[in-house]
């Protein structure tokens, strides 16, 4: 799935650069959580097509998905990166999208899309 | 073996703004002398949880990456206190004693040193209250 289509699908906001190229990247699996220390462990294969979404809302979110290699976060329930944090997550290629849905809503909209956890 | 790249960082207690610099660095670094994007995963995996935990466990710390010659990559941790009380139960998955503050950044989820140890190829540590040394070795083709 595109990251524009994700990004309809979750009624999301872009928080980064957002052109034709971060817009067509396309995702196949989701990984969602809050806890970093989570997402450090269990992300371990497909980091190039793994969305993570989180509710965390800082630069260590921005961290780990750049020790991962994940590309792509979802912002959920309604938060913003401030604006140094938007820069740093520019400077290492990240997309960053927002959406006011909550994360059981967001993780489902993804999964009745045809997106799958992990581990497929 | 002949060291062929050695780099050393300092990592200040409660520095959350800063976090990740240090790891983000050694990625880099290695990605720039020709370690596979897998290898480099784990590598930098192992090397941001340590560090935080420089940052959230320990009085601040000193890391140290050494290359050497036959393709290992040595990364080394040395903390200054206050010690791992019990290192058994900190190797367990789900075991944590992070901050409140700690968590509110993600953090503190009982995963790091298991994490640390599960995607290293050599996992050495020594504790006491005079400080904690985490010593692991990465195997790589360069």
């Amino acid at each position: 799935m595109r990251a524009k289509e994700i990004a309809e699908a979750l009624c999301a906001a872009p928080l980064t650069e957002w052109n034709d190229e971060t817009m067509n990247r396309e995702y196949t699996n989701v990984f969602a959580t809050d806890l970093m220390s989570d997402a450090l462990a269990l992300i371990q294969d497909d980091e190039e097509s793994t969305v993570l979404l989180t509710g965390l809302c800082n630069n260590q979110t921005l961290r780990t998905a750049e020790m991962l290699d994940v590309s792509f976060i979802v912002f959920v329930r309604g938060k913003y990166l401030q604006d140094a944090d938007i820069a740093m997550a520019e400077a290492m290629n990240l997309t960053c999208i927002a959406t006011d849905l909550t994360m059981y809503d967001a993780c489902g909209r993804l999964y009745q899309k045809g997106l799958t956890g992990i581990y497929g | 073996m002949d060291s062929v790249l050695h780099k050393e960082y300092t990592v200040v207690q409660d520095d959350y703004v800063n976090a990740g610099k240090v790891s983000s660095d050694i990625k880099s670094t290695l990605s720039e002398i020709g370690v596979s994007p897998k290898v480099l995963r784990k590598i930098a995996v192992a090397c941001y949880e340590a560090e935080i935990n420089l940052i959230i466990h320990a009085y601040g710390g000193k890391v140290t990456v050494d290359v050497t010659d036959d393709g290992v990559i040595h990364l080394e941790f040395k903390d200054p206190g206050p010690g791992i009380p019990d290192l058994e139960k900190a190797l367990t998955p789900g075991w944590s004693t992070a901050s409140e503050k700690a968590r509110g950044m993600g953090f503190g989820a009982g995963m790091g040193l298991p994490n640390i140890q599960r995607v290293s190829d050599g996992f050495h540590i020594e504790s006491s209250q005079k400080g904690t040394t985490l010593s692991l070795e990465f195997r790589t083709a360069i």
